[in-house]
């Protein structure tokens, strides 16, 4: 094997007493895909902040091309030809997409920009690129999907030889994804060297060529894909073998607890009907954009219908996409999250209490093993999987009849993922319905009695468990 | 051009060329009502009246560009005022240009503090330049102990700089001016300049690309400084008295003219040359309610509503571009 393109060797970087890299080493090839894989924590963020330039390592070396390089800030790394596709979309929403990819290296014809010579060049790089939108677009105008394509295109322009993608796909379809990844690929066969940051393991199998595995801020394993499987990588990850992603328990089906009848939302969704049975976990997948998320919010009276109607169960909890910011409050602390839905309960005449809201919070802590110092911890300081324990914590602790989960993995590591799923699975044991709502093909068969399937606002296709495979619903699920 | 980049970067000219349809329109309304209201030489004054406006609003705007405020613009200037009416009266023969460049210096560097104050120690804009609002004045007490410095203590040359004309337009017009085309030109083509945009509009994406957002916010007070410290001076000569309250609430009058002009309160979004209309709209209105018989608290109620109105629009207009989840239909 040729020398790598970007090595990295025993790196080392702590913020104020906490490891969170403890010597990783790491190779891109020219060429090639590179998966990295980790839990949330073991170290992944770190090391995408050292290779573009915002923290310096502690110790360790990177060598660039075979020469040792230090990457000082952002602009040196982007003049070292390394290009980071964010995950948070760091474009800037109010200049067009020219503007975007040239910020702060703006063409200029003496001492004034060169506005033409800028767009045309952009348009060179997106036409490159297959880009469907032209370089005069205001980019706040753009999807998520396209706003990647954006930074993409920037790193091009910076002519970067190495590509990072931080969780590129967290939150696109699979067709966004597909779109994405023949870029990708067109970048990879033109020699870049790419860093693939993914939690999905159907993707790091198609895209990339070699992993690397960080667990609890150190490399575990390295090598190329071909020469492994998905449960090698898990067990890697986490550290001891994961017996079991989705621990769904039989349960029995009862009488049924809500009703959905020819519901709908002039430009969202349509005539939706269901019913959803005691012990029943109902699956509803989609694409992005397919209105689940928006007949979630009606179900969970967020929004009004205006067609149709829903009867049965009175209490229903939705535990939202958007854990951030729909979900909690992250400022405040894990009791005061918790106690949010439960004032009427915890505060019959007005007047909170602390220990009541403390106490609460404990049972809750202890229930789903959230990792926290207490309940007084604030939970922006959680991680990802911590935080959506607090907000399942929070509607559970109203004993719901209905749960509503939306997306209620995305983005968390699989330690969490699977306590998420076992709180699932019991709470319909218990005789509840949960509508567990998911664009993750494994997730929705491993967890549901019955799958709906939901295309451009509209049912199209109802699969119980023994008969729904992936094939059947990503068909239901696309117009193909 | 296509029709595409028309829809898509004329959003901000779209806006000012809307806000200065409907300035124009007043204009046409007063003058149909007052037929002298038009004469260049009204004009003029109007003009010669709004500069000082004008010339703060675009030092200020770009403060609000990069998600600050400066609401110690008009003590900076107040200061910078009694610095230059105290210089001249120590040294009446040494001419304007020193009195200029100590305002530019002076205001500069009470705009470097809130700038510093804000960048390196990451406090809200808004709490540092109400504190330095008030330190400023306290200043300007102390310099003067309290007193007025009057017509009688200025020196010709102090006095008639800013009532100077040139082609018809006193050089305070012409301040105004040429700082609104440095600005226009400036904002449009300097990569500095689109690099404060930037910083305003994504303070995280611009640290990747290498923009420091502190350092574009400490600049941008500079400069607003700068600008306020300079029209210190002028402020003085043109009302020939210097005293600790001068302009007292008028950071206010000058955000509203911003806002007006479709800055964004939230950063990122504003031209200069739709501040400029912005100053010439509040700026008729101003001249124009004395001639109808409004009086001066109507001057105010009147402003406030433009400030809503301006902001409703505003807020409108992105709620109508805004889409989430829509899928595609067929």
């Amino acid at each position: 094997m040729p020398a790598p393109l970007l090595r990295l060797s025993d790196v080392h970087k702590s913020f104020g007493g906490v490891r969170a890299l403890a010597g990783v080493d790491l190779e891109l090839h020219r060429g090639s895909v590179t998966a990295l894989i980790g839990e949330n924590g073991a170290g992944k963020s770190t090391l995408v902040k050292i290779l573009s330039g915002v923290h310096a390592p502690d110790a360790g070396s990177i060598e660039l091309d075979g020469s040792a390089v230090r990457i000082a800030t952002p602009v040196a790394a982007r003049d070292l030809g390394i290009g980071v596709v964010h995950q948070e979309c760091l474009v800037f929403d109010h200049l067009d997409v020219a503007e975007n990819l040239f910020i702060n290296a703006h063409p200029r014809r003496g001492a004034l920009i060169d506005w033409r010579g800028m767009q045309a060049r952009a348009a060179a790089v997106l036409r490159e690129l297959g880009a469907d939108f032209t370089a005069d677009t205001r980019v706040g105008t753009l999807g998520i999907a396209q706003k990647h394509v954006v930074q993409i295109a920037r790193a091009l322009v910076n002519e970067s030889r190495v590509l990072i993608l931080d969780e590129p796909t967290a939150s696109l379809s699979q067709r966004e994804c597909a779109e994405l990844f023949r870029i990708a690929r067109q970048l990879r066969d033109r020699g870049c060297a790419l860093l693939f940051i993914s939690h999905r393991f159907d993707e790091i199998f198609e895209l990339a060529d070699r992993y690397a595995v960080f667990r609890d801020g150190s490399s575990v394993g390295a090598g190329d894909i071909a020469g492994t499987d998905r449960d090698r990588l898990i067990r890697l990850m986490v550290g001891r073998p994961v017996e079991q992603l989705f621990p769904r328990q039989e349960a029995v089906l009862g009488e049924p607890l809500l009703r959905v009848e020819n519901l709908g939302r002039a430009g969202e969704f349509e005539d939706i009907s269901f019913s959803l049975r005691r012990g029943e976990i109902l699956g509803i997948y989609g694409l992005v954009g397919a209105g689940r998320t928006e007949l979630a919010q009606v179900l969970f009276g967020a929004r009004r219908a205006d067609r149709g109607s829903v009867s049965g169960a009175a209490d229903i909890a939705l535990v939202p996409e958007d854990r951030q910011g729909q979900g909690s409050i992250l400022p405040f602390s894990i009791a005061a999250n918790i106690a949010l839905p439960n004032l009427e309960a915890l505060a019959p005449r007005g007047w909170t209490s602390a220990r009541a809201e403390n106490e609460l919070a404990r049972q809750w802590i202890g229930a789903l093993g959230i990792k926290a110092q207490g309940p007084a911890q604030r939970v922006q300081s959680l991680s990802g999987g911590n935080q959506q324990k607090v907000v399942l914590a929070k509607w559970l602790a109203r004993k719901p009849q209905v749960l509503i989960l939306d997306e209620p993995t995305k983005g968390i590591d699989v330690g969490a993922k699977a306590a998420v799923h076992a709180v699932t699975s019991e709470f319909a044991c218990a005789g509840n319905g949960v509508i567990l709502i998911s664009s993750e093909l494994p997730e929705i068969l491993g967890m549901s009695d019955r799958v709906l399937v939901m295309r451009r606002g509209r049912l199209r296709g109802e699969f119980p468990r023994h008969e729904a495979t992936s094939e059947l619903l990503l068909r239901a699920a696309s117009d193909a | 051009m296509n029709l595409r980049a028309y829809r898509n970067w004329s959003e901000a000219a779209r806006r000012d060329l809307k806000l200065a349809a409907l300035t124009a329109i007043l204009l046409v309304a007063v003058t149909w009502k007052f037929p002298g209201y038009a004469a260049p030489r009204n004009l003029a004054g109007v003009l010669d009246d709004t500069a000082i406006l004008i010339m703060l609003a675009l030092g200020q705007m770009l403060v609000i560009l990069v998600r600050g405020i400066d609401l110690s613009m008009a003590a900076n200037l107040a200061l910078c005022g009694m610095l230059a009416a105290l210089f001249n009266r120590a040294y009446p023969g040494a001419g304007v240009l020193p009195v200029l460049l100590l305002t530019l210096v002076a205001g500069g560097l009470s705009g470097a503090f809130n700038g510093l104050l804000v960048w390196k120690l990451k406090l809200p804009p808004i709490v540092v330049t109400l504190g330095t609002m008030s330190v400023y004045r306290g200043v300007i007490f102390l310099l003067s102990k309290g007193a007025w410095v009057n017509e009688n203590e200025m020196s010709r040359g102090f006095l008639e700089f800013t009532r100077a004309q040139f082609l018809g337009l006193t050089t305070l017009a012409w301040g105004a001016i040429l700082l609104s085309a440095a600005f226009i030109v400036g904002l449009r083509y300097s990569r500095a300049a689109r690099n404060l945009y930037a910083a305003g509009g994504n303070p995280e994406a611009a640290a990747y690309a290498g923009v420091d957002p502190g350092r574009m916010q400490f600049m941008a007070y500079v400069i607003a400084g700068a600008i306020a410290g300079v029209c210190g001076y002028l402020w003085v000569a043109r009302f020939a008295v210097a005293y600790t309250d001068i302009a007292l609430g008028f950071e206010l009058q000058v955000i509203a003219a911003c806002l007006i002009g479709g800055v964004a309160i939230g950063g990122g979004v504003g031209s200069a040359l739709g501040v400029v209309i912005g100053c010439l709209f509040l700026g008729i209105i101003r001249s124009s309610l004395p001639l109808v018989g409004v009086s001066a608290f109507w001057q105010m109620f009147i402003n406030g509503v433009v400030i809503l109105v301006a902001v409703l629009l505003s807020a409108r207009a992105r709620l109508g571009t805004r889409t989430i989840l829509e899928a595609p239909r067929t």
